[in-house]
């Protein structure tokens, strides 16, 4: 499938850290559907600056910590 | 799948189903008349009427077998995908329109006006619903 963002995230990783934190958890936690989760963790959309914000948040970590965009330019 | 998908092929059924519909008995009646002795406003209003019906009864299925939160919940994601599919079928209708305008120039008879104003809804509504289908499978 192609990836409509560059831009890549941790939230799986960080859920699992937050003990097995489900997507439904997270989802009412930013105030967003389950499947909006789900399609940010799969990088099918790219959030806003604010749900960004929201997200890192609730991980209590950096913004850093949770997304990532490549340095090099696409070719 | 979330509700506002579930809703978008509703709409993108319903858009292909009802004017299916309506060209067969339409057709048929213009297989043995002329286009301008053609009834078909009646077809048409039940055409429009039915879509819009059908389109709130199955919603209303659709959210029968969903989870509440599911339905009541829009979030950024929805408003922006529902943005590409009004913009899709914004472009789709305006170009459709320029059939019906022609014939209007060209005084043709209002059956195929009216139809053809009619197919520009239709594929509009398809194509936007479509857009919506494909951005929450695919992302955007």
């Amino acid at each position: 499938m192609v990836k409509p963002t560059r831009v890549t995230n941790a939230i799986r990783q960080l859920r699992f850290h937050r003990g097995e934190m489900t997507q439904a958890e997270l989802a009412d936690r930013i105030g967003v559907t389950r499947q909006t989760v789900i399609a940010i963790e799969q990088g099918r959309y790219s959030p806003s600056l604010e749900m960004a914000f929201r997200i890192a948040r609730v991980f209590e970590v950096p913004l850093d910590d949770v997304f990532q965009y490549p340095d090099e330019e696409p070719g | 799948m979330s509700f506002e998908e579930k809703r978008s092929w509703i709409y993108a059924a319903l858009a292909v189903v009802v004017p299916a519909v309506y060209a067969a008995v339409v057709l048929r009646r213009l297989a043995e008349t002329s286009a301008a002795d053609v009834a078909y406003v009646r077809p048409l209003i039940a055409a429009i009427v039915a879509a819009m019906v059908l389109n709130i009864l199955a919603n209303i299925v659709a959210g029968m077998f969903s989870r509440r939160e599911d339905v009541d919940k829009k979030d950024e994601r929805d408003h922006q995908i529902h943005r590409v599919g009004e913009f899709v079928g914004f472009h789709v209708m305006s170009l459709g329109a320029l059939v019906p305008l022609v014939l209007a120039m060209t005084e043709a008879d209002y059956f195929w006006i009216a139809n053809a104003l009619y197919l520009s809804f239709c594929l509009a509504a398809f194509a936007s619903a479509v857009a919506k289908i494909v951005a929450y499978r695919r992302g955007f």
